[in-house]
């Protein structure tokens, strides 16, 4: 892997809500190509990590460089424009918009042509919300509204996709299809994957790199093999947790 | 226990429930008509306070029997029906499909309104009215219906519009035609102006910084008398003509009247039919806009900002430049219906421009049901015309209004037709109409 070029570079990044610190310095590497998880306990500070890489919030010190351009202090807009796309954690889509309207939304990082191709692309991906392009979001499942957050991400031509949580509060045959797009994703299309959560086992299983986040500080890092191996994850973040 | 006789059906538990519910209800009807129907000033001042005693025991008896009857009456019958969907729904589902046909038909009906026999001078002016505050609401839809931005100050750019068209109007001698674009273009520009501060605000602190600058405009019109002539207003505002044919009786030298270019003989209601025309015109401008550019990357972004700034933002859309456009635009036609008030009265002055306007068109975007355009008409019909009729009930007429009010928000809390038009179809993509530029 690390042939490929460095697309995504955290270096000393702290982040702050008022006074209190949800990030202490974290850095961390995803090359182009890569699946990378990034696993940690619920308040570790995974989901602010991803919000600080799209500055908001802004990083307070420490710098994110993106295909080697410096983004830490840019507006969140430009940063998504330069080709970073999140699932948000919690998947936010925009609940009374139909499926369509969700993904065209997604555009707005893009270029406008060839919209209809990057539609049948995702639809590709997930079969289901082409059934249900009319629906209005908030009445999806809570599986397809996780596969329509994924899609709308993609919807913007990202070189670098964000996932925070993919699998919070989805059934386990629904995680599995939905691990299952991600790994096809990155190997078919070869999309750069930074994958943020807490169902370790799957995560770490799918990813080559895997970092691990506690208090707002990275206290591991290795494989996702060597890490789903190691003892001492097994017994944090694996204990009776194997869906 | 006598009662538990009369109504076998209903629990003992319920019974208990619906008498505290009525008995709460006497307690507050108590304290309300005490002061309310228990004292009469007397003619004289000289006299004392009458007390009655007995309108106070009457009241207070209805609202506990009324109330311990409406809860038995929810308790034994309603659960069966709770779970119904609600007739007008179900009426609604029924027309959806026919929704195109019936606003044409609509639209037609009102175009052809002042030509109807029964179709006098107050009649048309009733319907300018009418279609003054649809056209209100309609761009007030665009900040708080499409791009949920609680905007209580909606006003200050009426009467931006307004001014601005008169000053215009007066000064620098322009036409209506050459002022309406102007007069929508200051209140625009002042639409943005208001963003700018309010951008990182939301919700409830929206709505005081808005509800403050409605309030800074006018007294800044009170008080720069020398530009506005104060709170005396400015007067005799010309009417526009139609292609340069005037409506006065007598034209000046060198004009045409109306009139007398059609050959036929002089009245008053032409010129009254003329700018209810004009405001039809206006207004249905503002729908088109609104249904137009609701399909296009801005009007969708509103929407999207209306539902989840994080995630609308993640997805790289710039909030400043969304939040100001619907600003703006939302604006400008207030500025366009503000030119148009200002040449319909004649005069202006700033007691039109009071916080109880915004509050009316408000009231109309939400009763009509944010975001919904067919629901502007409904509640505009139901708000200019509910105070018109209920003028023969003399001062309860308020009291009409604020009940009406209330119960369309009890009945239909999403407002009386909550419908939302969805922005794109498949089809529309595969035949390249989408996106649009
Ligand atoms: N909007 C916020 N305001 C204040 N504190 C926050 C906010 N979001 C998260 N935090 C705090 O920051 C820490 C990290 O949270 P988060 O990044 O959501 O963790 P994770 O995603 O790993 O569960 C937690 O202590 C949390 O309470
Ligand atoms: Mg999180």
């Amino acid at each position: 892997m690390s042939a490929a070029p460095l697309l995504l570079s955290v270096r000393a990044v702290e982040a702050f809500y008022g006074p209190v610190r949800a990030l202490g310095g974290v850095s961390l590497d995803v090359f182009e190509g890569e699946i990378v998880t990034l696993i940690g306990a619920n308040g570790a500070g995974k989901s602010t990590l991803l919000m600080t890489i799209c500055g908001n919030p802004a990083a307070a010190a420490g710098t994110i460089l993106f295909d080697g351009a410096d983004i830490t202090a840019e507006a969140t807009h430009r940063i998504v424009r330069r080709g970073i796309a999140q699932s948000p954690e919690g998947r936010r889509i925009f609940p009374h918009m139909t499926v369509i309207e969700n993904l065209l939304i997604g555009t707005t990082a893009a270029a406008t042509d060839g919209v209809e191709d990057d539609l049948a692309r995702v639809f590709d991906l997930f079969p289901v919300l082409k059934e249900r392009t009319h629906q209005r979001g908030g009445t999806l499942s809570g599986g397809e509204q996780q596969m329509l957050a994924i899609a709308r991400a993609l919807m913007g031509r990202p070189r670098l996709l964000l996932l925070d949580e993919p699998s919070l509060g989805l059934a386990p045959i629904v995680v599995r299809r939905i691990f299952g797009v991600i790994g096809e994703l990155n190997r078919a299309q070869g999309m750069t994957i930074f994958l943020v959560e807490q169902n370790a086992y799957h995560a770490l299983a799918l990813a080559h790199r895997g970092y691990v986040l506690a208090n707002g500080e990275i206290v591991m890092q290795g494989t996702g093999a060597g890490l789903l191996a190691d003892e001492r994850i097994r017994a944090a973040y694996l204990e009776g947790g194997i869906a | 226990m006598a009662l538990a006789r009369a109504a076998p059906t209903v629990s003992s538990g319920v019974l208990r429930a619906a008498f505290g519910e009525a008995l709460v209800a006497a307690g507050i009807a108590f304290m309300l008509a005490l002061p309310l129907a228990g004292l009469r000033l007397p003619i004289n001042p000289m006299d004392s306070v009458i007390f009655r005693p007995w309108w106070v025991v009457v009241a207070v008896a209805t609202v506990f029997l009324g109330r311990l009857g409406l809860a038995l009456w929810r308790a034994r019958v309603a659960p069966s029906r709770r779970n119904g969907v609600p007739l007008l729904d179900r009426a609604l589902a029924y027309i959806l499909p026919w929704r195109r046909g019936i606003f044409v038909a609509f639209v037609l009906l009102v175009a052809i309104l002042p030509l109807m026999p029964f179709a006098d001078r107050r009649v048309i002016d009733l319907g300018a009215v009418v279609l003054i505050y649809v056209m209100l609401g309609w761009g007030l839809n665009i900040v708080v219906g499409l791009a949920g931005l609680l905007d209580l100050g909606y006003v200050a750019f009426y009467a931006v519009g307004a001014y601005s068209y008169t000053l215009l109007i007066i000064h620098l001698d322009l036409n209506f035609w050459a002022a309406l674009p102007l007069a929508g273009a200051f209140a625009a520009l002042f639409g943005v102006l208001l963003g700018f501060p309010v951008l990182r605000l939301r919700g409830d602190y929206l709505a005081i910084v808005t509800l403050g600058f409605g309030e800074m405009i006018r007294i800044i019109l009170i008080n720069w008398s020398s530009l506005t002539g104060g709170s005396e207003g400015i007067t005799s505002i010309p009417t526009p003509t139609l292609f340069g044919l005037t409506f006065t009786a007598v034209p000046a030298p060198g004009e045409t009247a109306f009139h007398q270019f059609f050959g036929i003989p002089f009245a008053g209601v032409h010129r009254i039919i003329f700018l209810y025309y004009l405001i039809l015109a206006l207004a249905l401008l503002t729908h088109v806009f609104s249904m137009r550019i609701r399909r296009l990357p801005v009007g969708r972004a509103w929407e999207a900002l209306r539902e989840d700034e994080i995630a609308a933002r993640a997805l790289g859309l710039n909030p400043v430049m969304v939040k100001l456009s619907a600003f703006g635009l939302g604006a400008m036609f207030a500025g366009f219906a503000g030119a148009f008030f200002a040449t319909r009265q004649g005069f202006i002055n700033p007691s039109s421009f009071t916080f109880i306007e915004s509050a009316i068109i408000l009231a109309i975007v939400v009763l009509g049901g944010m975001g919904s355009q067919m629901g502007v008409i409904l509640a505009a019909l139901l708000l200019v015309l509910l105070p018109e009729v209920a003028r023969d009930f003399a001062e309860f007429r308020m009291l009409l209004f604020g009940g009406a009010m209330v119960a369309v928000m009890v009945w239909r809390p999403r407002g009386l037709l909550a419908h939302r038009e969805p922005t794109a179809t498949l089809g529309d993509l595969s035949r390249g109409r989408e996106p649009a530029p």
